[in-house]
């Protein structure tokens, strides 16, 4: 089975929403997911900020964020919320760096524990990434 | 031909439709048949990849109303 991990280094919406599209797309066709939550990626797994993400550009003090949730819900597109349990549901893994934790000064339960498989460091991350055959940094 | 499981993503767009067929594959036994029934026109083309990735049958791919479409895949 093709193995996939993806480095989820971005909190905003936009490119936050990519990595979980791109990784459900992948589990989908059959390949073997991890996500590696890292830097601002992780700020989304403290409870209740999920969907509390701004834009890459044009956020204009969350204006842009809160039109392009809009256009987002008005085309269909799934919610973060959605998207992420949907990404576990069909076999997807989440893992949460301690790294990142011990630096912005985010403990476990601060976080919710209900979207992470797993916790580790890079040496997990590389571990897994060395027997799989595509990796993403998003 | 009748379907054991039975799709519908009316309405919803990318990666739904792939998600949705996905946990229908993983929910059904061996041999039984999926029906997935949508309207996201690039999930109509994504849908048989993903089959062929899965290594499933393409059983139909046929064009409904107003941009409909369904497709039938045997586990």
């Amino acid at each position: 089975m093709e193995k996939v991990t993806i480095v989820v280094h971005s909190g905003e919406l936009d490119r936050f929403m990519s990595a979980l599209i791109i990784g459900n797309g992948f589990l989908a066709m059959g390949a073997e997911v991890t996500l590696y939550f890292t830097f601002w990626a992780l700020q989304r797994l403290v409870r209740g900020r999920l969907s509390k993400a701004p834009l890459s550009r044009m956020n204009f003090f969350g204006l842009g964020a809160w039109m392009m949730r809009r256009k987002m819900a008005k085309a269909g597109v799934a919610s973060p919320e959605r998207l992420l349990s949907d990404f576990r549901a069909i076999g997807g893994r989440v893992i949460a760096c301690e790294m990142t934790m011990e630096i912005m000064g985010i403990a476990k339960q601060d976080l919710d524990e209900s979207l992470i498989d797993e916790f580790g460091a890079v040496g997990l991350y590389v571990h897994e990434t060395l027997g799989a055959s595509k990796t993403l940094f998003i | 031909m009748r379907a054991d499981l039975f799709v519908d993503v009316t309405g919803q767009t990318c990666p739904i439709p792939l998600v949705e067929m996905r946990k229908a594959v993983m929910k059904a036994q061996k041999g039984q048949v999926i029906e997935i029934r949508g309207t996201h026109a690039a999930s109509k083309k994504e849908i048989p990849m993903a089959a062929d990735s899965l290594r499933l049958e393409l059983l139909e791919v046929s064009d409904g109303p107003d941009g409909s479409w369904r497709i039938l895949i045997r586990k």
